[in-house]
């Protein structure tokens, strides 16, 4: 039931921090959500109502407490395999972030199923998260990797692609949603060719699904690695979704508590899934928070917030290319995500940021975990705005007004 | 921001009195921030009493990163090689006369840096050298 009209200064109330000053007189512009979002109050309530009101550790406890607890933590995961649509609540791990849950796959499935030869796809957008664990495993194993290229206009070529495919790939690994270029890639399109060839699929979802619907049946992705942070939830938890099948294949990640069904001296029996994979006592906290941040986002619709996004993000598209020396990498708006990275005539998106910064426009400079890809683009980092359903066209147009200021100072 | 990019940083920056290369030089060392990729070779010449010279400073990267290291081969002609490595952080940011973030403050320190592992000859700009 999502709301009718979207309401951008209702939305932001629910979000403290947005009113805050970065420092006297000076509102913030919070344009960085790429790298992590906001928390709307609710989120941080629950988290809180957690520690207050029922904190204790969970499985295995009979108090109420512990029962209380047990049973947040696994409504959180509930609520996370319904917001992406997962066949069933135990395909969902509960991880650190979306690089544990990439690593996961990396140290389990991969070591399980690749060796000597093989060859892992991947493209040349990924960020670091979805290229060094297969670059440790390609030293260790002797995996070969490959990459689809990223076209001028920030696409992926799809026709070596196909091309690549005729190797006969164990696994195609990429990101469905750009962190630097905002490209939106063809996932459904890349999965079907990869199964086709016979590859099992892995789909970076850190951008995605905190920006998009994403719908792990109608993809037909065999794993999906995202962050509860940068979609309103708190860090320190990510998921992993695997189809049921793999993941019941695959062996434990890391040993300990809670992972297991019975325990030798000498030998112990893996829990069921996804318990197999949560040893130790997890981020509980946190996942209450991360269900509650679902809850959040799929009231507002993801259909909803992704128009929002659209809609600020074809705006500072258009006000960043009226500036004279700037040039915006990656596709047309129609193409990405809420992303805006560019490079400013010669000046240092080190110094753009940090003159921003005392406007109060907070946005990222540097590489942002994606180094290959800026080589490819011939630059050595960027500035980057993002945009999520709080940010307002007012936030963009503060934004450009501190970019004629660098210009100004750099003259 | 107006502190922070005083007319002098930006004057540095733009127009740098001693960007170059010696050649010859006695001394010679180079480094990077991994951070934001700055990149800055400092080259010296050390007379007979052990002085610095001649200094200059070649590389890339953002304004702090570059008016520090040209003001920090402008303070250091003429002073002895035990004066430089005396030279710490707080030198430095005398020189720039602005207070820097955690982030901000490697690049304005990296010249710093590079200069010390030069002068005492070690392979590493560690940050150890500036504490």
């Amino acid at each position: 039931m999502a709301v009718s009209a979207f309401d951008v200064q209702r939305i932001r109330t629910d979000f403290p921090i947005l009113n805050r000053e970065v420092r006297p007189g000076i509102l913030l512009a919070y344009l960085d959500s790429t790298a992590t979002a906001q928390k709307p109050a609710v989120v941080v309530e629950a988290m809180d109502a957690f520690y207050q009101k029922y904190n204790a550790n969970i499985h295995r406890g009979i108090h109420t407490l512990a029962e209380e607890a047990t049973t947040a933590y696994e409504d959180a995961r509930q609520k996370v395999a319904a917001f992406i649509n997962a066949a069933n609540a135990a395909e969902v791990i509960f991880t650190r972030n979306t690089t544990e849950s990439i690593n996961l796959v990396a140290y389990t499935w991969a070591r399980q199923n690749l060796n000597s030869g093989d060859l892992v796809l991947l493209t040349e957008m990924e960020h670091h998260s979805n290229l060094i664990p297969w670059q440790i495993l390609a030293a260790e194993r002797d995996v070969r990797l490959e990459f689809v290229p990223v076209t001028e206009d920030g696409l992926l070529d799809l026709g070596v692609y196909r091309q690549l495919l005729g190797l006969s790939p164990k696994l195609v690994s990429f990101t469905q949603m750009s962190n630097v270029l905002g490209t939106v890639t063809p996932a459904v399109e890349i999965i079907r060719l990869a199964h086709d060839a016979g590859a099992v699929t892995l789909v970076d979802g850190a951008q995605s699904v905190p920006h998009l619907p994403v719908d792990v049946q109608a993809l037909d992705v065999d794993f999906l690695a995202f962050s509860a942070h940068k979609m309103c939830g708190p860090t320190g938890i990510g998921a992993l979704y695997g189809k049921r099948r793999l993941l019941e294949s695959m062996p434990p990640f890391m040993g300990g508590g809670d992972m297991i069904k019975t325990v030798h001296l000498r030998s112990f029996v893996p829990n069921a899934i996804p318990h197999k994979f949560e040893a130790g006592t997890p981020a509980i906290a946190q996942a209450v928070g991360f269900g509650a941040a679902v809850d959040y986002l799929a009231r507002i619709g993801m259909q909803t917030i992704k128009e929002h996004e659209h809609a600020i993000t074809t705006y500072a598209l258009e006000r960043l290319e009226e500036i004279p020396g700037v040039r915006v990498i990656g596709p047309s708006c129609d193409l990405k995500g809420g992303v805006a990275a560019f490079t400013l005539d010669e000046i240092h998106p080190h110094d753009v940021a940090q003159i921003l910064d005392t406007y109060g426009v907070a946005v990222r400079a540097g590489h942002h975990c994606a180094q290959p890809l800026h080589e490819k683009f011939g630059i050595t980092a960027t500035s980057r705005a993002s945009f999520y359903l709080y940010n307002t066209t007012e936030e963009v147009d503060r934004m450009i007004d501190a970019v004629y200021k660098v210009k100004e100072m750099f003259a | 921001m107006d502190d922070l990019y005083r007319e002098v940083i930006i004057e540095h920056y733009k127009n740098p009195a001693y960007r170059g290369h010696l050649d010859p030089h006695d001394i010679i060392f180079e480094d990077d921030n991994p951070l934001c990729g700055d990149h800055i070779e400092i080259t010296l010449r050390i007379d007979k009493d052990d002085r610095v010279s001649d200094a200059a400073f070649d590389g890339k990267g953002c304004a702090i990163s570059q008016a520090s290291a040209d003001l920090l081969v402008e303070s250091i002609i003429g002073r002895s090689l035990e004066e430089v490595k005396a030279l710490n952080k707080e030198d430095v940011l005398d020189l720039l006369g602005i207070e820097l973030g955690p982030v901000r403050l490697k690049c304005a320190l990296l010249s710093l840096k590079v200069l010390k592992a030069g002068v005492y000859g070690v392979g590493e700009a560690t940050d150890s050298l500036i504490e």
